[in-house]
């Protein structure tokens, strides 16, 4: 196997008393989609964002695309530019159109002209479908059309891995299907994703392997089939049960 | 003489008011330039504390809430008083003028601060977030992404808070500053007759409703599609 694009050892994560992550490793390799499942306060969100450091893990080391994103003397801020990050509230800049929210990292940070960077951000706006919404501001799209700018503006930065924090968990049952067809589109072209979610039906057709956590480890991993059929361990037996009556 | 007439005589008496009309007016105008200079260093001085504060360095903001809660707990007329009178103890001697807008702009300053620093820190943390994983410096988060937002829920208190210090310009005349206020009671001193403090009354109102005026403008303005 190639060398792996994300490759996190030995995270802990302490928030005061509270120990989080307890020795997390994750490898991710080049067009692999993770799918990351686990009971709430798992810490899944929490290894995720360790791993673009908006979280900074207390021990372990995090590297992704061959960058140490641990090391004081990496320039953050670029490393960044290669890892989309998607968030269950969008977050969207909402005093700013779809346009602008895609464009604004693509001039301040890749350092394009307006030109340029509103040609890449319209492309970027199309690809979700989007791109008679550029004039919009977030007040006048619904969740699901927010969430697909969200991820416009990650991926108008051409990252080399995208993570997705429960990216639908926030939307409307019947405005989960349009953010999840971006992703299965996402990652026919080959994009790396590590998935945070409960949608498990998308993980089972499009995750190449399923990773269960909890209380900060992680339990058990493998193919879909494999975890969701027939799992070794007791508590990823109980979760899958749980999800699935409901 | 009926009494509306003694009333008349004695509030809107034409023949005074013509003659001091002209003292009333260079003090507007003198009301106007410290109001300006007041409003305009007040307000830079709060956003530029806002944003020193933004950046969490402890000792520094320790620093900057003990100046905004000084100068928010002294009363403005004890300031001018003690940069007028003490200052030139310490060799410098500013004017009348240079006192009052010294210290209206402190105190404007300090109220500037807290407002700034409340939209700041009611920007919701998700769009720091979802700024700084896209690759924004601290920095271009702060002017890009969190001060437009936090601007825009600052207007309505800090309109309030511009009108309050603007009108305590008319402390100025303890230290014999010939803003509005300074003219008209001495004009009313010189002709025995209330009529000049009348105008003044008006100035200020004629000074203020555009500025009202022009914030709710701001105010409509900024608000953003929904």
């Amino acid at each position: 196997m190639a060398r792996p694009i994300v490759e996190a050892r030995g995270i802990h994560k302490h928030f005061g008393a509270l120990h989080v992550l307890k020795g997390v490793d994750l490898e991710v390799a080049e067009r692999e989609l993770v799918f990351v499942i686990g009971p709430s306060g798992s810490g899944k969100s929490t290894l995720l964002r360790c791993l673009n450091r908006l979280e900074e893990p207390s021990s372990g080391s995090v590297v992704v695309d061959g960058i140490d994103m641990l090391d004081p003397k990496t320039d953050i801020n670029r490393a960044r530019q290669r890892i989309g990050m998607v968030f269950q509230s969008f977050n969207l800049y909402p005093h700013m159109t779809a346009l602008g929210n895609v464009t604004l990292a693509l001039r301040k940070v890749a350092g394009k002209s307006r030109v340029e960077a509103e040609a890449l951000g319209r492309a970027a706006l199309k690809r979700v479908g989007l791109a008679d919404r550029a004039g919009h501001t977030p007040g006048q799209l619904s969740g699901g059309q927010q969430q697909r700018v969200a991820i416009a503006r990650a991926i108008a930065l051409e990252p080399r891995v995208m993570l997705f924090d429960e990216p639908t968990s926030a939307l409307d049952p019947e405005l989960v299907g349009s953010v999840l067809e971006v992703m299965c589109d996402l990652r026919e072209s080959g994009m790396t994703m590590i998935v945070v979610s409960h949608e498990m039906g998308f993980a089972r057709n499009a995750a190449d392997r399923v990773i269960f956590m909890d209380h900060g480890l992680i339990v058990e991993q493998g193919p879909p089939v494999a975890i969701f059929e027939n799992p070794s361990q007791e508590r990823t037996r109980a979760f899958i049960g749980q999800i699935q009556r409901h | 003489m009926s009494t509306w007439d003694r009333f008349v005589d004695t509030f809107f008496n034409a023949r005074v008011m013509a003659k001091y009309l002209p003292d009333i007016l260079s003090g507007v105008v003198v009301t106007i330039e410290l109001a300006v200079l007041i409003v305009a260093s007040g307000l830079l001085a709060g956003l530029a504390l806002a944003l020193v504060r933004a950046l969490a360095i402890r000792p520094l903001n320790w620093l900057i809430i003990f100046i905004v809660d000084l100068f928010r707990s002294l009363p403005p007329l004890v300031i001018i008083v003690l940069i007028y009178f003490g200052l030139p103890a310490a060799g410098l001697s500013p004017s009348g003028f240079v006192s009052t807008w010294i210290a209206l702009g402190l105190v404007l300053m300090a109220f500037a601060e807290e407002i700034f620093w409340a939209g700041i820190t009611s920007i919701p943390r998700g769009q720091w977030e979802a700024a700084r994983s896209t690759g924004l410096g601290f920095g271009q988060t702060l002017l890009n992404v969190v001060l437009p937002q936090a601007l825009r829920l600052t207007i309505p208190p800090l309109t309030n808070r511009t009108i309050a210090i603007t009108k305590g310009t008319a402390l100025g005349t303890v230290v014999a500053v010939t803003e509005i206020l300074g003219q008209a009671s001495s004009a009313v001193s010189n002709s025995y007759n209330p009529s000049p403090l009348m105008m003044g009354s008006a100035a200020y109102v004629v000074l203020f409703l555009p500025v009202v005026v022009a914030a709710r403008w701001i105010e409509t303005k900024f608000a953003w599609k929904r």
